[in-house]
């Protein structure tokens, strides 16, 4: 397990490009995105409002791309030398898991440290907000791998873009608040049942001290739907060929 | 001697196509042994069943003792593999290769380095150990690979097509060095191959298999002696046919624009005293017959027939049924 980790870590280190570009897009997103739509809430400070979100959502793309990326893997036979090894299958997935939210950590680590200058959140708010974005890259990488030993090949990953993820992120709270009044109820419900607004929500309170659900229900949420995936994904990678 | 690979009516079938039919193997220790046939054979789905990759329709099979339905898990930790496409990982060295490969297989941190550097040595990696895999050639990869498969001292590695889509020369580098790992390493080794020349060159034993069946199997020189004697071309001034023809290692003389095809039993022994009775020789060849002539003479194709055209059923097999 330590080793396939170990693995991951040292294929992050080398595409350090990857990490720009993937801190890059939220940023852009914060800052074009933010003060333009800013300008026409009234939400307080919309750029601060967003922040959250924002990195639930670096967290929720890389996490899952990161997951469905085996299928590249198994493609070019790498991972069938590391299949053939004897190790359980699961020490395997765990590897595989921990290496992705390693990543996705370190991304959001170097968003949190930039968000600084945006929100003053506590020490202790920095902390709680890492430990809510380990769980949910937790449950994240582990059904992007769910996915990706479901699928042989990539063409499902487009698809899994456009139906899963932008779904997800919009439906999540992310980017407008979820209490006013003025939504419709067929959005608030499916919100409901989307466990990224959990994740959004516990790191919202987490930087700014305000949320939509107590704290607690956000870590139930996002517990009960990682460890959910767990185990999903778990099985799936042992029924793979 | 004992036997280190057994099958006993092994068999895979997919749908309607019997990849693998009733095979019955035995592999003793410490040889190399060339599993030879055209693609789709069913080569690499015997390889597949033997190193629990993939399950048999029936039959059974031990390796190193353990059975492969049974026991897979111990089969996995006594054998290591060299796939026909590479697995490597392009983005990590050559070092970082071995060493995550040695944590998987549970090597012991106090070891693992000193039996890393063992193996680059054997196969001349050392000086690029420390290069991304991504840099290397074909050659440098499979060598990789090779070392890989055997960190773990392995009684058995598997080596399926080791030297496809290399070139000659580096062909011929993997061999010297499959041929020092098995020495050194005191390993068995069993390895595909649809060149005959590297199954004459590098296996003790080999087992010709075609359509799922093992044909004949032997030492390449035992196979190679049911096919017939050697060829001997003659040229000289004048030639007494009679007298040949009655030398009782001759088996058959054919005289055309004054050079002779002579058929010999086993020329290496014979050939001074054939030169003996012919005087003025100008010239003198001796073809021994090859792997090849034995394919030929017992399916009635030639091994080149049929390479590249049944290759679409080795790599569907491969795509549908790479494990459990």
């Amino acid at each position: 397990m330590i080793a396939v980790w170990r693995r991951e870590f040292k294929v992050f280190q080398r595409e350090i490009s990857r990490v720009v570009a993937s801190v890059v897009s939220p940023l852009m997103w914060l800052v074009l995105f933010g003060v333009g739509v800013g300008a026409s809430m009234n939400v307080g400070s919309y750029q601060s409002f967003i922040f959250p979100g924002i990195i639930m959502m670096s967290v929720l793309f890389s996490s899952m791309f990161y997951g469905v990326y085996i299928i590249w893997d198994r493609k070019i036979d790498v991972l069938k030398a590391v299949l053939i090894a004897p190790v359980s299958r699961f020490s395997i997935f765990l590897g595989k898991v921990l290496g992705g939210c390693t990543d996705t950590l370190m991304q959001a680590t170097v968003l949190l440290v930039i968000g600084i200058f945006l929100v003053s959140y506590t020490p202790l708010g920095f902390l709680l907000a890492v430990v809510i974005i380990f769980i949910t890259a937790v449950g994240f990488v582990a059904l992007g791998l769910t996915i990706g030993s479901l699928f042989e090949s990539f063409e499902g990953f487009q698809l899994i873009g456009t139906f899963i993820n932008f779904p997800l992120f919009f439906l999540s709270g992310a980017l407008f608040p979820l209490d006013r009044p003025g939504l419709p109820g067929w959005l608030l419900i499916a919100s409901r049942f989307n466990p990224l607004t959990y994740a959004v929500d516990g790191a919202r309170y987490a930087m700014l001290g305000e949320s939509a659900f107590p704290i607690y229900v956000d870590f139930a949420a996002v517990g009960i739907f990682s460890f959910t995936m767990l185990v999903l994904g778990s099985i799936s990678f042992n029924r793979m060929k | 001697m004992a036997s280190i690979i057994k099958t006993e009516k092994l068999k895979k079938t997919y749908g309607q196509i019997t990849a693998v039919d009733e095979l019955d193997l035995e592999v003793e220790k410490g040889m190399i042994f060339g599993f030879l046939g055209p693609n789709g054979a069913g080569k690499t789905t015997t390889i597949g069943m033997l190193t629990t990759i993939i399950r048999p329709t029936s039959g059974t099979a031990t390796v190193n003792g353990y059975s492969v339905i049974n026991e897979p898990g111990k089969i996995r930790s006594s054998i290591g593999i060299v796939f026909q496409d590479f697995s490597v990982d392009t983005i990590l060295t050559g070092r970082e290769n071995l060493d995550m490969s040695a944590q998987l297989y549970g090597i012991q941190k106090a070891q693992r380095k000193d039996r890393i550097d063992e193996l680059l040595a054997l196969v001349e990696l050392t000086k690029r150990a420390d290069s991304l895999v991504r840099t290397y050639s074909g050659g440098m990869k499979r060598r990789l690979e090779l070392v890989r498969g055997l960190l773990h001292r392995p009684a058995v590695l598997f080596l399926d097509e080791p030297t496809l889509g290399l070139d000659p020369r580096s062909r011929v580098t993997i061999w010297k060095y499959i041929k020092e790992m098995a020495e050194r390493e005191k390993t068995t080794i069993m390895l595909t191959t649809h060149y005959m020349e590297e199954a004459e060159e590098m296996c003790d034993q080999v087992a010709i298999i075609d359509n799922g069946k093992i044909i004949k199997q032997g030492t390449p020189e035992e196979l190679i002696d049911t096919v017939g004697g050697d060829i001997v071309y003659l040229k000289a001034k004048r030639y007494d046919e009679k007298l040949l023809r009655n030398l009782d290692f001759v088996k058959d003389i054919q005289i055309k624009d004054g050079c002779a095809t002579i058929k010999v039993e086993n020329a290496s022994l014979n050939l001074p005293e054939l030169m003996r009775m012919v005087p003025d020789i100008e010239k003198v060849e001796v073809r021994s017959p090859t792997l090849s002539d034995v394919f030929l003479a017992y399916t009635g194709r030639t091994l080149k027939e049929d390479s590249g055209q049944s290759s679409w059923m080795d790599d569907a097999m491969r795509y549908t049924t790479q494990g459990r």
